[in-house]
């Protein structure tokens, strides 16, 4: 038994704290989403110079050799400074698409182009009537000689304002709802037929109500088998639930750290109001949510790679104590702040709000609950 | 033991329906606080009940009230809410008003209470200050007396649409030497006067409606001051009991079960709607059984109160009111699912883009979420209301 990091994942770690300490300060990650394109591609070449968006991949394709650890180090530190950029989106699920299931021919083109910071990618799956099903699904990919048309309105695409390709689960057979019959392609933002309509969203990023309009697919699109995709999406999401778990637990910790430090020098009645017992025991519960979400976290994270079951339940075990957690955590950090945690002026609501968006990312508490309690 | 309404509340309450259904100001109709384009906007439904007598139904007979019984003002209450009218701003109407017909001389009251029912002269509340939340009564904001005025000097913040008003009733320190809560005095303040400011604070909703407001060398006449120097803590305490009543909001919450059950019917989850969900019905159902129990709770204090019983118990009423506004706000974003990340821009965010996707009850709904957190800290946080409650009521 042991939950101790190598040298070289605490060099990692340390790398990218103090890229987030000295580069990503509140002050400039507010510049950051007030600017037009709402991101820094400066810091994502940041990111490439550093070797994070070669983390998970391995050395023959340019990247780090990293596994879940590395991915959990790099997004919990991220989370700390609450980073906007599409990390996830392209390190995590494209970069997962393309691990498990990319052609030689994808993996040679589009993995050296993300390590290197050359591209970009959103993660295209929601849609309006699907609610947290990943196989409800009206986007339809119908073939039609050597490759595909693509058809139909994916929704809340987080990052693809500033995506240079969207991976995009279809319908290539079946009934709306069947778990067969479902396929994965990566798209180019520019195809013909691909038109986006970008917003701003309440957490500081940007996304895109995406329509596809008799876009024409290759076959060389098809990313891993064609109508037998759902596994896949699965386990590259249950990936993607471990990475923002990660994210949440460093949000968690500024939260934690702000709330007692404002707690010791508020001063009400005569007294620090962290003297208050109630406030005191608040505070511990806060601490113990975190505790156990760090725990969950390197749960997932260790189990990612188990059965199948395993791994599914391990996600929404996560999913879960992260959802309770940040909702505990995030409106407690506000609520002992007073009015000054309800400003945008402090970092406190913007982690707040940041922790329920992960909420409701790939599926909220009670998705996850209902997905556990089925498989146990 | 009864609740039912006698046949002459339900008169009266056919009444109430039949008015507000041929009276809801057009220009407001189906927009939320966060769309109104100015003062117009809020005062639209304010100058309608004005127009009918109806705008203060809480005040004596004498200063323009309704001469209600108090199941009347219920009833009236419910009906608004149940029409999702326009809320009457508090500031002048349900705060200074009180205290100034109870505690001001004749000529304040003059000057003051026409306008304050009219709606043409807009108040904001100058209480908090930045180091003085909880512990309102170690505010620091001066008032030092120079001739026939005070010279008034320090901050207040939290000011709900200071930015509209025309005036401000404050809270000051007239006395540095004597105990916290008898060194203070109760100011009337012109906003137009020479050295009053205002700043925006942008919540993180991305709303302006709180403020700073800044308050250099101000000279206010001393005929603006309310009863007597030193004794203004009287009447904010007396301020703070009326800011209470009615803050449990049963009936507008009433109104968001059922709007919440709407969008959870229109929601899909699978083919079927989220509101065939057990454990979202469950939430809901929790939800409206402790609604329920406030609102008898409600009925009860009420009851007591128009026996002349007054106490803590209001406290109840705050802290299980907003808990509940909150459950809704939480239970709504919940029940969108990802349309709850776009952001509705507000006028002054100036964005080139005003696209928000998704239905339209999801539209600002998780910023709704984010700005009910602040109904626990405002108005006497809900640790504050439980000190309340074991002090006054458990006698700990």
């Amino acid at each position: 038994m042991d939950f101790s990091f190598t040298e070289e994942q605490t060099l990692l770690r340390n790398s990218v704290q103090k890229f987030v300490q000295n580069d990503y300060t509140f002050d400039n990650r507010r510049s950051i989403v007030k600017s037009d394109t709402g991101w820094s591609h400066k810091d994502w070449m940041k990111f490439a110079e550093l070797g994070l968006l070669g983390a998970p991949f391995s050395e023959d394709q340019g990247g780090l050799g990293g596994g879940p650890i590395e991915t959990m180090i790099i997004m919990e530190e991220f989370g700390r400074g609450i980073v906007i950029e599409p990390y996830l989106g392209t390190v995590v699920l494209a970069g997962g698409f393309l691990r498990h299931a990319g052609s030689k021919a994808q993996q040679e083109k589009f993995i050296p182009e993300i390590v290197e910071g050359k591209r970009v990618f959103a993660f295209a799956f929601a849609e309006p009537q699907g609610r947290y099903n990943l196989a409800d699904l009206n986007v339809t990919a119908k073939k039609s000689g050597a490759g595909y048309t693509l058809n139909g309105h994916k929704a809340v695409v987080i990052g693809a304002p500033w995506a240079d390709s969207l991976i995009v689960t279809a319908r290539t057979a079946g009934g709306q709802r069947d778990e067969k019959g479902i396929s994965v392609f990566v798209v180019d933002k520019k195809a013909k037929g691909v038109s986006c309509r970008d917003y701003p969203t309440v957490d500081g990023l940007r996304a895109s109500e995406v329509t596809f309009e008799n876009v024409s697919l290759g076959t060389d699109a098809l990313v891993g088998q064609a109508d037998n995709g759902l596994p896949l999406i699965e386990r590259v999401v249950d990936e993607g639930i471990a990475a923002l778990s990660a994210e949440a637990i460093g949000g968690m910790k500024v939260l934690n750290d702000a709330t007692v430090e404002y707690c010791k020098t508020r001063k009400q009645f005569g007294v620090p109001i962290g003297k208050f017992q109630v406030l005191q025991h608040r505070m511990v519960d806060m601490f113990m949510n975190y505790e156990q979400s760090v725990s969950i976290t390197y749960m997932v994270t260790l189990k990612l790679n188990e059965s199948e079951t395993e791994r599914k339940k391990a996600a929404s075990a996560a999913k879960v104590q992260i959802g309770k957690a940040g909702r505990f955590i995030g409106q407690n950090a506000v609520q002992l702040h007073g009015g000054m945690g309800m400003t945008d002026e402090l970092n406190v609501g913007h982690y707040f709000k940041r922790l329920t968006m992960i909420d409701t990312m790939f599926g909220n508490v009670d998705h996850h609950l209902k997905r556990y309690a089925s498989l146990d | 033991m009864n609740v039912d309404f006698t046949p002459a509340d339900q008169t009266f309450r056919k009444e109430v329906k039949s008015f507000i259904a041929e009276n809801y100001p057009q220009s407001v109709r189906g927009k939320s606080r966060n769309e109104y384009g100015g003062k117009d906007d809020f005062l639209a439904w304010h100058k309608v009940l004005h127009k009918q007598g109806w705008i203060a139904p809480s005040w004596p007979k004498q200063y323009g009230g309704t001469g209600w019984s108090a199941t009347q003002k219920y009833i009236f209450g419910e009906e608004c809410a149940l029409a999702d009218t326009p809320m009457v701003l508090p500031f002048g109407i349900a705060m200074v008003g009180p205290v100034i017909y109870t505690f001001a001389t004749e000529e304040q009251k003059k000057e003051h209470l026409p306008k304050i029912l009219s709606g043409e002269r807009w108040w904001c509340q100058g209480y908090s200050e930045p180091g003085s939340g909880s512990d309102l009564a170690s505010l620091k904001t001066s008032a030092v007396r120079d001739g026939d005025h005070y010279i008034v000097n320090g901050q207040k913040t939290w000011t709900t649409l200071a930015q509209y008003a025309d005036w401000i009733f404050c809270l000051v320190r007239t006395d540095t030497k004597a105990k916290q809560q008898e060194g203070i005095s109760f100011l009337l303040i012109d906003m137009k006067s020479p050295g009053v400011s205002v700043r925006p604070i942008i919540t993180m909703d991305g709303a302006h409606e709180v403020n700073e407001v800044f308050l250099d060398n101000v000279r206010v006449p001393v005929k603006n001051l309310i009863g007597k120097e030193n004794e203004g803590w009287t009447y904010a305490k007396f301020l703070l009991g009326h800011e209470r009543a009615g803050i449990a909001g049963v009936a507008r919450s009433k109104r968001g079960v059922e709007r919440l059950k709407k969008l959870a019917a229109a929601e899909q989850d699978g083919g079927k709607p989220l509101l065939a969900d057990p454990m979202f019905t469950r939430n809901i159902a929790e939800l409206q059984i402790d609604l329920l129990s406030l609102e008898f709770t409600e009925l009860r204090t009420l009851a007591n109160e128009s026996k002349g019983g007054h106490g803590p118990e209001a406290s109840i009423l705050k802290i299980k009111g907003t808990d509940i506004q909150q459950r809704l706000t939480e239970l709504t974003l919940e029940a969108i699912a990802y349309y709850g990340n776009p952001y509705r821009p507000f006028a002054h965010d100036k964005m080139t883009n005003e696209y928000v996707p998704g239905p339209d009850y999801s539209h600002g709904a998780s910023q709704n979420y984010f700005l009910t957190r602040r109904t626990t800290i405002y108005g006497g946080s809900s640790e504050i209301q439980r000190n309340i409650i074991a002090k006054m009521v458990l006698g700990l």
